[in-house]
């Protein structure tokens, strides 16, 4: 068990590692995204209510789903980093970042499509609304803070401790903002108890949050590769690795 | 002989006070700042006093939580260009210990300034009159919890050359229940309401944030000096 851990810190053994899961996610991610969009769109009912305009909700649902979880991967990996020294786990915050930041904005811009016909306005300050934005204050603060800093190594030791703070202050900024004002419909997934969303949605929404897990797992790896790869650039085990 | 922690930590207070009552103009600036912006709001809404009212908890708390930023992002400054940065990041105590203290000789010269003339804002606000316990209470605890939440950011920016704007953008999501809170306390109180419950949260948060915002002011300046 330990030694996985011990090899994430050699960037030979992690690129390897890396080309491995990259190879298995792509096409599981191409068809898990393809047929999540074809039975969300096409073969899910229409809503009783809002008819075919629920439908968004297949991206909306899993963009915010995985931007949220996103930060909770980048603090912990920024824990990593400062308890154990794992050079990876710089390379993973950073990656993690600007990724985060882009699944919060769809999930901001769809909800506000969505919020058009629902509610009859582009933009609401509901609670859950007002979060998720704040969320995305969040991610531009760490990206921020890696752009301002020239030497890496104390910008990936700044971010980690900005986003093990954040993390502290999400559930409390949730929950403020939540007492502040609520318009929002409550979360329809429940793991305990009975769910308010019926299963002919609920199965395609499932497939589709593992999808943008799936998604967001691939394009976190790839930009650790790409890293990887321009920090050593003239490192011989890259150029054999690469002369394959 | 080396002293205990607790001496430690109240010299550095002792330290960190003296040297903010010796430069006055430093704590008067807020005060002005705020005074000033506080007038730009009625320029731009309009006189109306019933509008002001309304808008006036908002307002007050709004314009406390910029002013106490804008003050928080030198809080470390001196200390990291005239080295005693590293001196207290060499001192057998713990950087926690330092970072307590400064923190607090800030708040005590900004925040609680901030709260004792308060009411006069509120006054000309036309907020109603018994708001006016409850918005000093909030703004007492509540600058505290800003000054906290300023330090971590000031900490992580202070060895950067552009760290003004970067502070806000740091700080300004992670003052978001400071500034619910401390508008629903107020907001309540001049509706004719109970705002305990809001102030109890207010005083959670600033109990929290005085546990465990050190240990993150302290990694935050390691980092600043090691880099």
């Amino acid at each position: 068990m330990w030694s996985i851990v011990h090899k994430m810190g050699s960037p030979p053994w992690f690129y390897g590692f890396a080309n491995m899961l990259i190879r298995w996610l792509l096409p599981l991610v191409t068809v898990a995204l393809l047929v999540g969009a074809i039975w969300g769109l096409l073969y899910a009912p229409p809503d009783f209510r809002q008819g075919n305009s629920y439908r968004i909700i297949f991206i909306h649902v899993p963009a915010a789903v995985v931007a949220l979880a996103g930060y909770y991967i980048m603090a912990f990996a920024g824990l990593v980093s400062l308890v154990w020294k794992i050079k990876m786990a710089d390379t993973a915050m950073r990656a993690v970042a600007p990724v985060g930041a882009a699944l919060t904005f769809i999930a901001l811009f769809t909800g506000s499509i969505w919020g058009k016909p629902t509610w009859g306005a582009w933009w609401v300050w509901d609670a859950r609304i007002t979060s998720m934005l704040i969320l995305l204050f969040l991610y531009l603060g760490v990206i921020a803070l890696f752009e301002a800093y020239e030497n890496k190594a104390a910008a990936a030791k700044a971010c980690a401790v900005l986003s093990l703070v954040g993390t502290v202050n999400i559930p409390i900024i949730y929950k403020s903002v939540d007492w502040w004002y609520s318009l929002h419909q409550p979360a329809s997934i429940k793991f305990t108890g009975e769910s308010a969303i019926d299963s002919s949605m609920l199965y395609p929404l499932l497939l589709n949050i593992g999808a943008f897990y799936g998604l967001f797992a691939l394009v976190v790896l790839l930009n650790m590769r790409a890293e990887l790869v321009a920090n050593h650039r003239q490192s011989a085990w890259l150029l054999r690795a690469l002369g394959e | 002989m080396q002293p205990d922690s607790f001496t430690y930590w109240r010299l550095q207070l002792a330290r960190h006070l003296r040297s903010g009552l010796r430069r006055p103009g430093d704590i008067a600036n807020p005060l002005v700042f705020f005074f000033m912006v506080v007038t730009l709001f009625p320029l731009g809404l309009g006189p109306d006093p019933k509008v002001l009212a309304t808008l006036a908890p908002g307002i007050v708390w709004v314009v406390a939580l910029l002013s106490s930023l804008t003050v928080s992002g030198r809080l470390f400054a001196a200390d990291y260009e005239d080295g005693s940065l590293e001196q207290m990041i060499l001192a057998p105590q713990s950087l926690a210990i330092s970072a307590t203290a400064e923190v607090l000789a800030h708040w005590l010269l900004s925040g609680v300034t901030l709260t004792v003339v308060s009411p006069i804002f509120a006054t000309m606000l036309n907020l109603p009159g018994q708001a006016i316990p409850a918005l000093m209470l909030s703004l007492l605890l509540g600058t505290l919890c800003l000054s906290l939440i300023g330090a971590i950011g000031a900490a992580l920016t202070v060895g950067l050359r552009r760290g003004g704007l970067l502070l806000s953008l740091l700080t300004v999501p992670l003052t978001v229940p400071v500034l619910v809170f401390g508008t629903g306390a107020v907001g309540e109180a001049a509706k004719g309401y109970d705002p305990s419950a809001w102030l109890a949260l207010m005083g959670a948060l600033a109990a929290g944030g005085l546990v465990l915002a050190p240990f993150a002011i302290g990694a935050g300046l390691k980092i600043s000096a090691d880099s």
